[in-house]
This record gives structure tokens, sequence and C-alpha cells, in this order.
């Protein structure tokens, strides 16, 4: 701000939007636990992430054609301040957030309320808020420390949501408890990377950071730096030798947490990884070109192959998902390592129709956890015929996580083997394909244990209500819609995809 | 409930007088000088938790019951972003305490910086303060509901 | 950089060397120690090493306290240290705080279920758990082929 007093324009609350998309689920969190009730807790949350899915449509048309809006937090001038820095790539990432938790939430009402303690209900809401903003925040944040701190926001609300799943299964406290060693490590292992780009450049703003780098080249201070955010957002998004908290941690939350976490958590640190790759450093910075290649691509082919082979042979509903969660983050990374656009691309889309096949998968648990109390495959077995609709919509998203054409799945699986082939690596495409075979597998094993196994005799199992019905299948027509109108994902996706490049305009 | 020495609580009542007062200076000079509501709220806690530590859980919680530390800790937070809320509504940027007073950005700063700084005192106490309740309350004896 | 013995380059930066130390310390009793209070003793070294990294990478040579004189009259010729990494490490600081009594909240309820914080006793009673899950499964799985 300038000591002298200058001609103030006053702000209209359009301008304001990109602060709203944060403040209103930030502020929402402590007026929850403010008024203490657990009537309202539900409402309050379920107003606020409405209003963050209306914010964050408006701010994707507005830079949708590759447009650039900032935000100066407290008037102060970047690179001096804190600033919010929204383009097609994050604005694409809030709307898939506010929108999986606008889905998630009515569905978590009757989950929760079965899963979750009652007194714990009002604490629960604001936790859950609190991550959605941080995971909101980490999306919008033109700072690099900044990115660090919402990410420890929403960590650490993430621990106790997975934490809360105790109700049902004490081991989700070690799960928590895990995933907070594996987390705060790998936060830590940030912020000597963020440490040390400070020291070599004296910024912290991203774009101004990307503007240095660029100018003063990479040295060993920057490479390190580089190295230890890898790391540390290695950690956070459970990419491949680095997920053992996932599992456990995707098993035993309560399921509204598994969905909306699944949906979200992983893909705003895939979101993460792509900003500092693309814009902060950039891929002509040979040092990343080689990490990428020769590191991060083989985990990234191993993760496709070994966490669904362990996905085949898992025998509870929930687990076998979350390996697979492991297993299609491969696919992203392996987008990004492609370093053309049309990787990138397939990486953002995949991102998008992944999150949303697995919200799909996840709340369809949830449906079967709550009349089943579990979901091991001798506990669901008949349910295609006991719980009709829940099972159709586990088909169909099964069928958008196989990719097969039609589904969502596939747009995304296209586009990479679009990408590999582009490079002329066929054998990068070939293994693609490959490891789609292993998930027709592990989903072949659950909708064979739903339709083609007789119920147990003692099961009183009958469709879940209405409330959680209606947000499964709305994800899962998501699944179908963006499988057949591939228009609107990937225009958005290219767009992003051509804004992190730089490639914007050309 | 274990009483403690003579000398050990009579110290502890004339100490926290002075604790909560040197908390106030520490919060209200925050602005020119080292401290703010960091620390402020931290020796504020420490106020309570020392009475808490002397003179037992259950006395402590008479003077601040657990679901007041709950409210507490939310308010601060509501203050901060409140703020941030009122700058943002008088056509500022969000937390640009130029907003309340135009005319001279240095006063509004003043003011700004005092209210937030308040926000954060208020919630730092009452994350103390619980985190302290938490460990120390977990016996039977603890009641759930109080939360 | 030169490869051979280099001693005022070594002492120079004796704070990068005691970073890593304690950094590394830190990450050792993380992995190594099965109890889990020790775990988070050794994550708050580690973070605590960092906090170092940051601050003394804050440090100008001869500057003093970067607080502003209270008769507002800044004197030019006054060199002052960076305040930017002690405020990001004050952040940084409130984080720590908020995942070590998380962390110990959690091992307060582990102890309460598991009846112990050993690292050991915990798995094997998950494994007992997860094979006794198994068990009936594979049991009922096979009842109804």
């Amino acid at each position: 701000m300038a000591t002298e007093v200058l001609p103030h324009t006053a702000m209209t609350l359009h301008d304001h939007l990109p602060m709203l998309q944060i403040l209103v689920p930030f502020f929402a969190a402590p007026l929850i636990v403010f008024l203490g009730s657990r009537r309202l807790a539900w409402p309050v949350a379920f107003a606020a992430s409405v209003i963050s899915l209306v914010i964050s449509w408006m701010l994707l048309m507005q830079v949708i054609d590759g447009g650039v809006i900032t935000y100066h937090i407290g008037g102060w001038e970047p690179p001096l301040g804190i600033e919010y820095r929204i383009d097609a790539a994050n604005a694409f990432v809030l709307f898939l957030v506010s929108a999986v938790s606008v889905v998630v939430l009515p569905f978590a009402k009757t989950s929760v309320a079965d899963e979750v303690a009652a007194r714990d209900h009002t604490l629960f809401y604001a936790a859950y808020l609190l991550c959605f903003s941080g995971l909101m925040g980490v999306a919008i944040t033109g700072d690099a420390f900044n990115v660090f701190v919402f990410l420890e926001i929403s960590s650490l609300s993430t621990y106790v949501l997975i934490a809360s799943g105790a109700a049902r299964d004490k081991r989700a406290l070690t799960a928590a408890y895990d995933y907070l060693i594996m987390g705060t490590i790998g936060a830590t292992f940030f912020v000597i990377g963020i440490g040390f780009l400070y020291m070599a450049t004296g910024t912290l703003n991203m774009a101004d950071l990307a503007d240095r780098i660029g100018t003063q080249g990479g040295n060993r201070t920057v490479e390190a730096g580089f190295a230890f955010i890898l790391v540390g957002v290695g950690l956070k998004l459970a990419f491949y030798p680095m997920h053992l908290w996932l599992p456990n941690a995707y098993t035993f939350a309560p399921s509204a947490i598994s969905a909306f976490l699944a949906a979200t958590a992983t893909k705003v640190a895939v979101y993460v990884l792509l900003r500092f790759t693309f814009t902060v450093f950039s891929p002509a910075f040979q040092f990343e070109v080689l990490t990428l290649q020769f590191v991060i691509m083989p985990f990234a082919l191993l993760a496709m192959f070994a966490a669904s082979f362990v996905a085949v042979f898992q025998s509870d509903f929930k687990r076998m998902l979350a390996y697979s969660s492991i297993a299609q983050i491969g696919y992203m990374l392996l987008g990004i390592c492609l370093l053309t656009e049309t990787g990138l691309t397939a990486a953002i889309v995949h991102l998008f129709n992944h999150g949303i096949t697995k919200a799909a998968l996840f709340m369809a648990v949830g449906a079967y956890v709550l009349r089943n109390k579990d979901t091991f495959y001798n506990d669901i077995c008949g349910m295609g015929r006991k719980m009709p609709w829940t099972s159709a919509a586990v088909v169909i998203s099964g069928l958008s996580l196989i990719g097969v054409p039609g589904t969502a799945g596939f747009v995304s699986k296209w586009v990479l083997v679009q990408g590999a082939l582009e490079k002329g690596w066929w054998p990068i495409a070939t293994l693609v394909v490959a490891s789609s075979l292993l998930a027709v597998v592990y989903v072949w094993r659950v909708i064979e244990v739903l339709y083609l196994q007789p119920a147990r005799s003692d099961s009183t199992a009958t469709e879940v209500p209405m409330s959680m019905l209606v947000p499964i299948w709305i994800a899962a027509i998501a699944c179908i819609w963006f499988g057949i109108d591939t228009d609107t994902t990937l225009t958005a996706a290219r767009s992003a995809a051509a804004g992190l490049l730089g490639t914007a305009g050309q | 409930m274990i009483r403690h020495h003579l000398i050990l609580r009579v110290v502890t009542k004339l100490l926290i007088g002075p604790i909560m007062l040197f908390a106030l200076y520490v919060q209200f000079h925050g602005d020119y000088s080292p401290g703010g509501g960091f620390q402020a709220g931290v020796i504020m806690a420490v106020a309570f938790i020392i009475y808490g530590v002397v003179f037992g859980l259950a006395t402590v919680q008479q003077v601040l019951p657990p679901w007041l530390v709950h409210k507490l800790l939310a308010l601060g937070v509501i203050i901060y972003a409140g703020t941030g809320f009122a700058s943002l509504f008088l056509g500022y940027a969000y937390l640009d305490y130029g907003a309340f007073s135009p005319a001279h950005p240095e006063h509004g700063q003043h003011w700004g910086i005092l209210a937030v700084e308040l926000g954060v005192g208020i919630t730092v106490t009452g994350v103390m303060v619980a985190v302290y309740y938490a460990f120390a309350a977990r016996t039977p004896m603890l009641s759930d509901e109080d939360w | 950089m030169t490869a051979e013995f280099d001693l005022p380059f070594i002492l120079g930066h004796v704070n990068y060397w005691l970073f890593i130390v304690l950094m590394m310390t830190g990450l050792y009793i993380v992995v190594a120690k099965g109890n889990l209070v020790k775990k988070i003793v050794g994550l708050n070294i580690f973070q605590t090493a960092v906090f170092m990294l940051y601050i003394s990478v804050g440090k100008v040579s001869g500057g003093t306290a970067p607080i502003f004189p209270t008769d507002m009259n800044v004197d030019p010729n006054v060199v002052y240290s960076n305040p930017l990494p002690h405020v990001l490490i004050l952040t940084a600081i409130v984080v720590g705080i908020a995942t070590t009594s998380l962390g110990l909240a959690l091992i307060v309820r582990i102890r309460e279920q598991f009846g112990t914080i050993e690292e050991e006793g915990i798995y094997q009673i998950e494994r007992d758990m997860a094979a006794e899950e198994y068990r009936l499964h594979s049991e009922l799985m096979s009842e109804r082929r």
C-alpha cells in the first residue's frame, strides 16, 4: 500500500470472487463451531459448498479462453504480497473440488449419521469445510509458501476426518496416525524445497519465481529445491513408492470422506505438481526433464501395474478402490511426464474424470456400508438384486474406471494414448492399454459378486434412501455425460494445458 | 482432587492476575513492539492452565467451561475473517486495512491490525486451553456431551 | 564449488551442516523408533531443523532486529535482518504445534483402543484383525460355491 493517499476505486463483489471462493467455506467452518448446533451444521456446510460451486463456475467461465484473474490480498502488490492467481488450470480444479463437495454432501448427511457418532457431527462438518477450503486454497493461490499453509490446513483436517471413522473400525486411528506422519514429512519436504527456492531467488510469488529461475537458469540450490518439492508433493499425492498411507486411510475413513478425498485431495496434489513443474520451473530446465522421464515415469508405469495387480487380489471393495486410485494416479503422472500439450491435457482430463468416477464408486461403497455394515465381497454379494440402483451405478462407474468407450474414463485414456503415440512412444501406449486390462479384472470381480452370486440368506439389505441414491447417480451420469460430451472437459483441459506450458494464444 | 501445597496455591493466585495483565499488554502493544496475538494468546492460556494444574480441572472448568472454549476459538477466527469481510464490503481488497480510514491509511492499518490480532489472541487462548482440557480430561470423568 | 577440502567454505556454511544433522536426526527417529510418541518427537526435531534453516537464511550480517523505531524515523544506515523468513516460520511453527497436538491426541485414542503405543504391538493387533476378516471372508465365499 502506498503511504500517500491515492484515489481509490471501490472494488465490486465481482472483483472479490477469487477471495470469496476461499472465504465462504473458510468462514463457515468456525461459524458451525460457534453456532454449536447439530441441526445447523449440515445446512451451513452445504450452503457454503453451493456458493463455492457457483463462484468457481463464474471464475471458470471468465478464464476458460486463457485469461488470468489476480487478486491481491490486503491490497499488497505481488511479489511482496500474497496473490491469488486464477488461470484455466486452477479454475478447472476449483470447479472439480467444489462440484464434488456439492454432490458428496447430500450423500454425507445420511452416511455420516450412520458412521460417525452424533456428538461429533458439528466438529465433523467444521473439519470437512476446513479441508474443503484448504484444498480450494491450494488450487487458487499464486504464492509458493501459501500453498504449504493451505496444504496443511487441508491435511490436518483430513487426519481428523479419517480418524472419525474410528466409530466403525478402530484401525481408522492408526490409519490417520500413519497419514499424519507421512503427510507431515511430505509437507516439511515441500517447505524445505520452497526454502531453497527462496534462498536462490529471494521471492515466493510463483510468477516471480518462474521469472527469476528462467533468467538465472538452474543451479544446484534450485535443483535441490525441485527435488524436495517433488518428494514432498509425491508423498501427498500417493505417488507410487510413497503411497503406503493411502489404502488404510481410504479404507477406514467414513465413506463420505473417502469419496470426497479420493475425488479431490490427490487431484489437488497433482495440480500442485503441475503448477510447480510447469509454471515455477519450466520444462526447458534440463534437470527437470531428466527427473521426470527417468525417475517419475518408470514409477508411474510401475504404479499402473503394481497397484492394479494388488487391487485384483483384494477382498474388500473399499480397499480395492483405494489401490485402484494409486494406479490411476500413475496415469496422471504419465501424462505429465510426456511433457507435451496432449500429455498434459490427458493428465488434467483424467484428473477430472477419475475424480467423478471415484466419487461415484466410493459413494456406492457408502451405500453398501449403510445396509451391510461392511464391504467385503461376502457382505455385498447378491446386492445387484437387493440394491439394484446402487449396483447399476457401480457398473456404470466401474466401466468408466476401466475406460470403456462411451464413458469418461475412456476419453482420458484415449488422449493419453494419443499423447504417447504423438511422441512415438508406442510401448508406453501399449502399457496403458495393458494395464487397463487389469482394471477389467478387478472391476469384473465386483460385478460378479454383485450380480452372479446369491445374497446371504440373513441379508436384510434394501435400497438406500433417495438422499444417497441421487448423489450416486449424479456422479454416475456424469461419468457417461463426460464420456459422450467430451467437448466441455477437453476444451477446458486443453486451455489449462496450454496455459501451463505457456503456449496459450499460439 | 489433590490439594497442592499452600505456598503453591497462594503464589498461583498472586500470579494469575499479573499474567493476564501481561497478556493484555503483549496483545495491545503487539502492533508496534514485539508481541501480538500469538504470544498474548499463549500467555493468557497459561493463566488458565496454571490455575487448572494447581486447583484441579473441575475448578478451572467452572471459570471457563469447555463449551465456552469452543465458542471462543471459533469467535477468534470469525473476528479475523470478519475484519477482512468488513474491508471487502467497504470496497477494498480482503484485509486491506486502509478501508477503515480512507483518509489516513496508517490509522486504518492500526485499527485493522488491532482487530485481527484480537481475533488471533482469542483463538490462540481458546486452542491452548482446549488442548489442555482435551488431554487433562481424558479420563472416565470426561463427559463428552460437554463438547 | 571446488571438490577439494575448503575450510572457509565448510565453516561459512555451518548453519547448513547443523540443519542437515538435525534434519537427519529427526527423520531417523521417525523411521527407526517404534514408539508412537517418539515418532512425534522425531517429527518435531525434523520440523525444527527446517525452522532453523529458514531463520538462519534470514540473517543479514551486521543486521539488527527488523523493528520500526518508535519515532518512525528509519535511519538508512542501519542494516536490518530479513523479517520475511521469520514470519513464514511463525506460520510453520503454528502448523507444527497443530500437527503435534493432533498426533498426540491420536496417540491417546490409540492407547485407549489398542492398549499399546508400540508399533509392533499395534501391527500385531491389526494383522490379527485382518487375518480374522480374511478367514471369515474365505469361509463364507467357499461355502457358497
